[in-house]
């Protein structure tokens, strides 16, 4: 089984830690993980933001990056959702594109469904509060949405629980939005910044130490305001913690 | 201005804007509380959303169908194309009648009309019956939500207002002594009315009746003290059979308020005694939408707010931040429909989280239409110029990748040089608030190729 590495393009120059964590997590259940080099941005910065003109070009060259591995993996699911749910606008009926759109997938989802991981064999004593991201949360379904009255499963959870000494705390709202939102946190910060601080407030009040969740932009996003205040709240990608890493910041 | 620079005012205060977010997510906890007890709730938003889709691809049918069985019932039928035209009905039906004092209920198509303005511009008295549209009204504000509409005001605020207006005690917030005071008030306006005018949540094609959904009363009392009617209804409200009205009533109420049921859900099948009935069917605009495949399902909508209470965008900003008579994300797709250019930015006021797609009842799809109405933004040429050329330029460079490399390290080499009044001012609204992530020295990138090479 070959597995292309989907590595976002901000991850990669400004969370070098937490995308080589995803490398290194895939590679210890003995996966064969390769990292195509030439690849850059699924191109949801400018898709999120109406911008579609160079969005055909960058969608084909991810089809042709990838669509020759046996899954593709990233650790970021709103860019594996930019994939999954909105490549068809400027795909479909491309050959190959089904294809991949039924192989890429979310990293805490690939080991929770794919390869069904029993034990990573790692311990973290610490209290742990989970952000579900909306994109990963709602579009691609790593948690049951609270919204809706269906049996209720989540994916990362059930992943945290797999690891030793680690305490999830429950917090008031599970799956309330940090306000990131790509370009909305700028252009509508102070809305952006009440959302993330009361995200941070609802953490910390559950009593977490770590933050964490399966897209890098919000936990971005939580970090800065929680570093700008002093808030005694440390924000790690799912990654880091399932590679068996302390807790330190995001990078 | 647009929704950032409201929503900035309206943060400003940051008490008020967390007691907004808590009032709505207590609404939102209510209906949760209210769906987990209804164990075929996604059957019946499932059934809701075909019944709509079923009668949008018939509504031509349906619309006549409705027409003659309400004439047979002696219901007269008018039909306006847009909202000047359905002003200038309403209006006739006065004039002709001599007729100059006019109580409404809840109506948001007489919103989106602008009847009241108006109306008394032609000398005819309209008073809203809803105690929470009175008390906007009172205060020359639109409502700031379509079934909360003073949901951003505080007691305190109601009873200045009523203190104002009533005559109520200053200082007096009780909210049951003040309810009292608006119910006698609006007791007298009942009563002095000469005609009454409602919204309709349910038009029924195969009875050629209407349903209206109430928790007060007032829409029951507006249609039955004076003698004559008027339902204004926009053509989507339609429903094909009265035995699919039981699905939309046990969604509507939960998904708007936490409630089994509205406390009030009124039939009206003909005028009263002696009266008359009129229903004036509206288009405004709903046709085109019908046309338009992305959006189409926006018509689905029952009006019940729940994606505007699950918002967290909406409770943080309040609905006046908007700059649309109905706000949050149904209003964020049916705004920029109607005029593009003016409502540029609803589209955006939104993270693109998805959570009012889940609680629609109508599963109308909600965040998708919010991210499809920004490629329209875009194409019409509305978004910001530099905004725009910034993410072109972006879009450009991804497809280098050797000059993104380039960039990136640039960045993070630049970057941790540069002193603080250089990174975080006005010109870095990230930073404002908040932190820069730290640069690492070496991208992900930059490690792999090292860590292949080492292996190698
Ligand atoms: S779009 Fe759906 S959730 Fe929003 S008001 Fe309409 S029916 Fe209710």
């Amino acid at each position: 089984m070959r597995i292309g590495l989907f590595i976002p393009c901000y991850m990669n120059e400004l969370y070098p830690g937490a995308s080589m964590a995803t490398l290194e997590v895939l590679e210890r259940q003995g996966l064969e993980v390769d990292y195509p080099l030439e690849q850059t941005c699924c191109g949801q910065p400018m898709a999120n933001s109406g911008c579609t003109k160079n969005l055909k070009d960058l969608a084909q060259r991810f089809l042709r990056i990838f669509k020759d591995y046996d899954y593709i993996v990233g650790p970021s699911g709103s860019c594996v959702a930019m994939v999954r749910t909105h490549y068809a606008q400027f795909l479909d009926g491309e050959p190959g594109f089904d294809r991949l759109k039924e192989r890429t997938f979310e990293l805490c989802e690939f080991l929770h469904d794919v390869i069904q991981v029993e034990t990573f064999d790692i311990s973290f004593p610490h209290k742990v509060g989970l952000h579900n991201s909306c994109h990963g949360h709602r579009d691609l379904g790593l948690g049951t949405p609270s919204e809706l009255h269906v049996p209720c499963t989540n994916k990362l959870e059930n992943l945290l629980l797999k690891v030793d000494g680690l305490e999830l705390v429950t917090v008031k709202r599970p799956d309330e939005c940090c306000g990131f939102g790509g370009t909305f946190a700028v252009a509508e910060k102070e809305v952006s910044v009440v959302m993330g601080n009361d995200r941070i407030e609802d953490h910390l009040s559950a009593g977490a130490e770590v933050m964490t969740g399966a897209d890098i932009s919000c936990l971005m996003h939580i970090d800065g305001l929680a570093r700008r205040q002093g808030k005694p709240l440390k924000v790690m990608h799912m990654a880091q913690i399932l590679n068996g890493e302390v807790p330190h910041g995001t990078s | 201005m647009g929704h950032p620079e409201k929503a900035k005012e309206f943060t400003r205060d940051l008490d008020r804007t967390h007691w907004h977010d808590k009032a709505l997510w207590f609404v939102r906890e209510k209906r949760d509380r209210a769906i987990k007890a209804v164990p075929e709730w996604e059957q019946l938003r499932e059934q809701a959303q075909k019944i709509k889709s079923h009668t949008m691809a018939n509504l031509d049918l349906l619309l006549e169908q409705f027409e003659t069985n309400a004439k047979a019932k002696g219901i007269q039928i008018h039909w306006a194309k847009d909202a000047e035209a359905h002003n200038r009905i309403v209006l006739q039906i006065l004039q002709d009648r001599e007729m100059t004092r006019l109580v409404k209920s809840k109506s948001m198509l007489t919103e989106e009309c602008e009847l009241n303005p108006f109306l008394e511009k032609n000398g005819i008295e309209v008073i809203d019956t809803d105690l929470g549209e009175r008390i906007v009204q009172l205060r020359q504000e639109h409502p700031s939500h379509i079934v909360l509409p003073a949901i951003h005001l505080k007691k305190e605020d109601v009873s200045t207002t009523f203190q104002e207006h009533l005559q109520t005690e200053a200082g007096n917030n009780d909210p049951t002594y003040l309810t009292r005071a608006a119910r006698t008030h609006l007791r007298e306006k009942f009563l002095a009315a000469e005609a009454g005018l409602t919204g309709v949540n349910f038009g029924i094609a195969e009875t050629g009746g209407v349903v209206v959904c109430t928790n007060e009363g007032n829409a029951d009392l507006g249609s039955s003290l004076p003698t004559l009617h008027i339902a204004s209804m926009g053509i989507e409200k339609m429903i094909p059979r009265l035995k699919d009205l039981a699905v939309f009533t046990r969604l509507l109420a939960r998904s708007a308020t936490g409630q089994p049921i509205t406390s009030y859900t009124s039939h009206y099948h003909g005028p009263v005694e002696g009266g008359e009935m009129h229903i004036i069917l509206v288009d405004n605009g709903r046709s085109e939408m019908l046309g338009d495949p992305l959006f189409r399902k926006a018509l689905n909508c029952i009006r019940c707010g729940a994606c505007i209470n699950t918002c967290p965008v909406y409770r943080r900003s309040g609905g006046h931040s908007y700059g649309y008579i109905i706000p949050g994300p149904i209003g964020s797709t049916l705004g920029p429909g109607k005029d593009l250019a003016a409502h540029r930015t609803m589209p955006y006021a939104c993270t693109l989280c998805g959570s009012c797609t889940n609680v629609c009842p109508a599963k109308v799809d909600l965040h998708q239409q919010l991210y499809y109405r920004r490629q329209q933004v875009v194409d019409a040429g509305l978004l910001d110029p530099p905004k725009e050329r910034l993410l072109n330029l972006a879009g450009w460079l991804f497809k280098h990748p050797a000059l993104l490399d380039f960039t990136g390290r640039l960045t993070r080499k630049v970057v941790p040089c540069l002193p603080r009044a250089l990174l975080y001012n006005r010109f870095n609204p990230w930073g404002e608030e908040r932190e820069l992530p730290e640069m690492p020295k070496k991208s992900f990138k930059e490690l792999y190729k090292e860590k292949k090479g080492g292996q190698s």
